[in-house]
């Protein structure tokens, strides 16, 4: 679902010069690289950090979506939203392998998700405050994701290209039944279509921060170009969705929640786009950091799975094992 | 302790006719949980009718260092590929 702009990737690499060179050779012919090949550390560091973002972006998704599954209105809202959040967990098990390839072991990665040293997309750590928010979710959030996710289908790591092609092919149902969620809040009573406007307020902001800090600010971003590892920079992939997105808030009959949105006819080289008004950087870096309304609730539910969950992992290993001793003593004998 | 829990590679046969392809990998205490975890992870959507897990560490893989002195000896073999040879047009097609 929903990957975000990379948090603190260290580009930084201390391979000699024809090494470095022969390796950006193959980037730039389009060759994808496979978990065996050579690669530089800082390549291999970057992707390990961008696809466990993205993998434990895409479990702790399903926390706050899960809020509502026992409240859905209707039995066919409910195994939409059961499938949907099937479909996170799913995504970041695809993830996970992918990033395992590159010689991080789950357990590290769940580790340092429960430690609080990988981040997740900020995302998360909104609340769900009525049912409108999972049809604002599916609409803004997955709608961001996309975005964001098209063009890692083309990133230059076979593993990650290969994890979003499937993400992807998935993704577009999450986003259609989110806008269907908004579409028909918007056509019920006055108090409905009132919930909606609230919950395009509430996430119209976090959804635009998903793509990350603005270029300028985004120091590491053009080491990841030049790898091929992202294709458009942050506020590209920003324009890009706010300027899918105004429209199907107009449809809606919804007012978008920034009074500086105006259509500009000189953006995106001429051919027009919405400008939007200034990003509140700090709540960004805030919630980043720890401090959104929902950052220890969701760690702690995280935790908390893990660690009930650890006598059914223990008792398959157990199983598994006395399986093997009983084939072993029977082969012996 | 999932340090402990083996991977598997997990292939799908798409159809009968077709054969089975790399798709990913699971964690599982044994073959069945692989089974298991492999259908619930990778066939959601009709992806396939046939399912195999391979435990990862049976994997034997050539090394991409050699590559070349693996493969490119087949590039300089061109009598190997039907265009190689001439045969008259009035042969008809072969």
């Amino acid at each position: 679902m929903y990957s975000q702009g990379l948090i603190g990737a260290d580009g930084r690499t201390e391979e000699d010069e024809t090494f470095l060179e022969a390796f950006q050779k193959r980037i730039d012919a389009e060759e994808k690289i496979e978990p065996k090949d050579a690669m530089p550390e800082g390549y291999r560091r970057t992707l390990i950090r961008q696809i466990g973002q993205h993998a434990h972006s895409e479990i702790v998704g399903m926390l706050p979506e899960g809020n509502w599954i026992t409240r859905a209105p209707t039995l066919k809202r409910k195994a939409a939203l059961l499938a949907k959040v099937q479909d996170e967990g799913g995504h970041g098990l695809y993830l996970y392998a992918a990033a395992e390839t590159l010689g991080v072991s789950r357990a590290q990665m769940t580790e340092e998700l429960h430690s609080g040293k990988a981040k997740y997309s900020s995302i998360f750590n909104y609340p769900t405050l009525s049912w409108a928010d999972i049809g604002a979710i599916g609409w803004l959030v997955d709608g961001a994701a996309i975005m964001n996710q098209i063009p890692l289908c083309r990133c230059s790591f076979g593993p990650y290209a290969r994890a979003m092609i499937r993400i992807c092919k998935e993704e577009s149902f999450h986003q259609r039944q989110g806008y269907e969620i908004m579409l028909t809040l918007c056509r019920g009573t006055p108090e409905q279509k009132e919930m909606a406007q609230d919950a395009l307020n509430r996430f119209w902001w976090p959804a635009l921060m998903m793509f990350g800090p603005h270029d300028k600010d985004s120091a590491h971003s053009e080491q990841s170009m030049k790898w091929k590892i992202k294709r458009f920079s942050n506020d590209q992939l920003r324009q890009k969705f706010i300027d899918a997105t105004v429209p199907q808030a107009e449809y809606l009959g919804l007012s978008v929640p920034d009074p500086e949105l105006h259509w500009d006819p000189e953006l995106n080289d001429g051919k027009g786009g919405y400008r939007h008004g200034p990003i509140d950087w700090d709540e960004f870096w805030r919630v980043v950091k720890g401090d959104g309304a929902m950052n220890r609730d969701r760690i702690n539910a995280r935790r908390r799975a893990w660690e009930e969950g650890a006598w059914v992992r223990e008792a398959a290993l157990a199983h598994a094992e006395k399986q093997r001793s009983r084939a072993a003593k029977l082969a012996a004998e | 302790m999932t340090d402990e829990m083996p991977l598997w590679e997990v292939f799908i046969r798409p159809r009968n006719g077709l054969a089975h392809k790399h798709v990913g990998s699971v964690h599982a205490a044994d073959a069945t949980l692989a089974l298991d975890a492999a259908r619930d992870v990778y066939t959601r959507r009709g992806e396939g009718n046939s399912i195999w897990v391979v435990p990862s560490a049976a994997i034997t893989a050539s090394d991409p260092e050699h590559a070349d002195e693996t493969f490119d000896p087949t590039a300089d073999k061109i009598y190997r590929h039907p265009t190689f040879y001439e045969i008259p047009e009035d042969v008809g097609h072969m």
